[in-house]
């Protein structure tokens, strides 16, 4: 499996799964367990996906320069700052602690 | 009057539109950081068109690699389920011939479906529907290519923290929908797993068995709201 396949594959599963919305039968989303399932299954994954990219280096846990950028883009998200200015508040914590060859 | 409904949508549509399209500079920095050439960065976004998705599928492969392709396709098709929601929600909404289905198909995100479904009429529901999707469709694949075009000037992902910015870009899709007791234990409880795991699998899975937690605590109904619904008497 090389790149493409991956990114043809994934792109067609997702779309296949917005088109499915369209053609269940609209009683479906009235139950609610399938759409709390879905809409907690959302914030699983971006959770546990904060966590692989925060501490995660080589298969094993790694506390360094990612885990106080997080911590500023958290207070900087709680002040409502931008998407933006999270992303790139967090990348440069990053660059210069390691700059200043803290926690590298 | 059905021009000023038209108009507050189009507000709408605006406002989120555009600033939903500056994070396609992080998508593309960021996916070209993960070792993604500029031409699969911009074919992620013209073709999957899902945040969360796209994110979740370079940050599995950043970590992986191709190795964990499978795992980057799974994470990223679990993370597109809710748009199979917002579909269900939207259909009645976009009506018509199957092609216009086929095309909002692609456009029904969370932003869109946000949008179209604040609205109070039907016509504003549409207008809000399809010039939310032309705003971000356009500015998310044009922001995307200019994002891997910086990307690809960098060069050493670390030594400018561009690993610290994915981690800081999925605390800010999670943030907004933190809003109550039941999603902040299933992040809580998602976290504690794919911690946990990351020693003894291989990368990828860990996120993805951390679905579990969403699975159990959303069949079972732990810490959530009784069904407030007229008639839903079920418990």
């Amino acid at each position: 499996m090389n790149v493409w396949t991956v990114i043809l594959l994934a792109s067609l599963a997702v779309l296949v799964l917005k088109l499915l919305g369209y053609l269940v039968p609209p009683t479906f989303m009235e139950r609610p367990t399938p759409s709390r399932v879905a809409t907690l299954l959302t914030v699983a994954l971006l959770s546990a996906l904060v966590v692989t990219q925060t501490v995660e280096r080589d298969h094993q846990i790694v506390l360094d320069a990612r885990l106080p950028a997080v911590g500023i883009a958290a207070v900087l998200l709680a002040l409502r700052a931008p998407f933006f200015v999270v992303v790139l508040s967090a990348a440069i914590v990053a660059a210069l602690l390691r700059l200043a060859g803290w926690m590298a | 009057m059905p021009a000023t409904e038209s108009s507050a949508a189009v507000r709408a549509s605006l406002a989120v539109g555009l600033a939903v399209s500056a994070y396609g500079v992080s998508f593309g920095a960021l996916a070209v950081a993960s070792g993604l050439d500029v031409w699969q960065a911009c074919v992620l976004s013209l073709f999957m068109f899902s945040g969360g998705s796209q994110f979740a599928l370079i940050g599995v492969l950043a970590s992986g690699g191709v190795a964990a392709g499978p795992a980057a396709i799974t994470a990223a098709a679990l993370l597109g389920v809710r748009n199979g929601l917002y579909s269900m929600r939207m259909a009645p909404i976009i009506g018509g011939p199957w092609w216009r289905k086929l095309l909002a198909g692609q456009w029904t995100i969370d932003e869109t479906t946000a949008v179209a479904t604040a609205q109070p009429t039907l016509r504003g529901q549409r207008v809000g529907f399809w010039v939310t999707g032309a705003i971000i469709y356009a500015g998310w694949n044009l922001t995307t290519l200019i994002g891997a075009l910086l990307g690809d000037l960098v060069g050493d992902v670390r030594s400018y923290g561009l690993d610290a910015a994915a981690a800081a870009a999925f605390l800010g899709l999670i943030w907004p929908r933190l809003r109550s007791l039941q999603p902040i234990a299933v992040a809580v409880g998602a976290a504690v797993v794919a911690a946990v795991l990351i020693p003894w699998l291989p990368p990828g899975l860990p996120v993805l068995a951390a679905a579990v937690v969403a699975v159990v605590v959303g069949i079972t109904n732990w810490l959530g709201s009784k069904p407030t619904a007229p008639g839903a008497g079920a418990a």
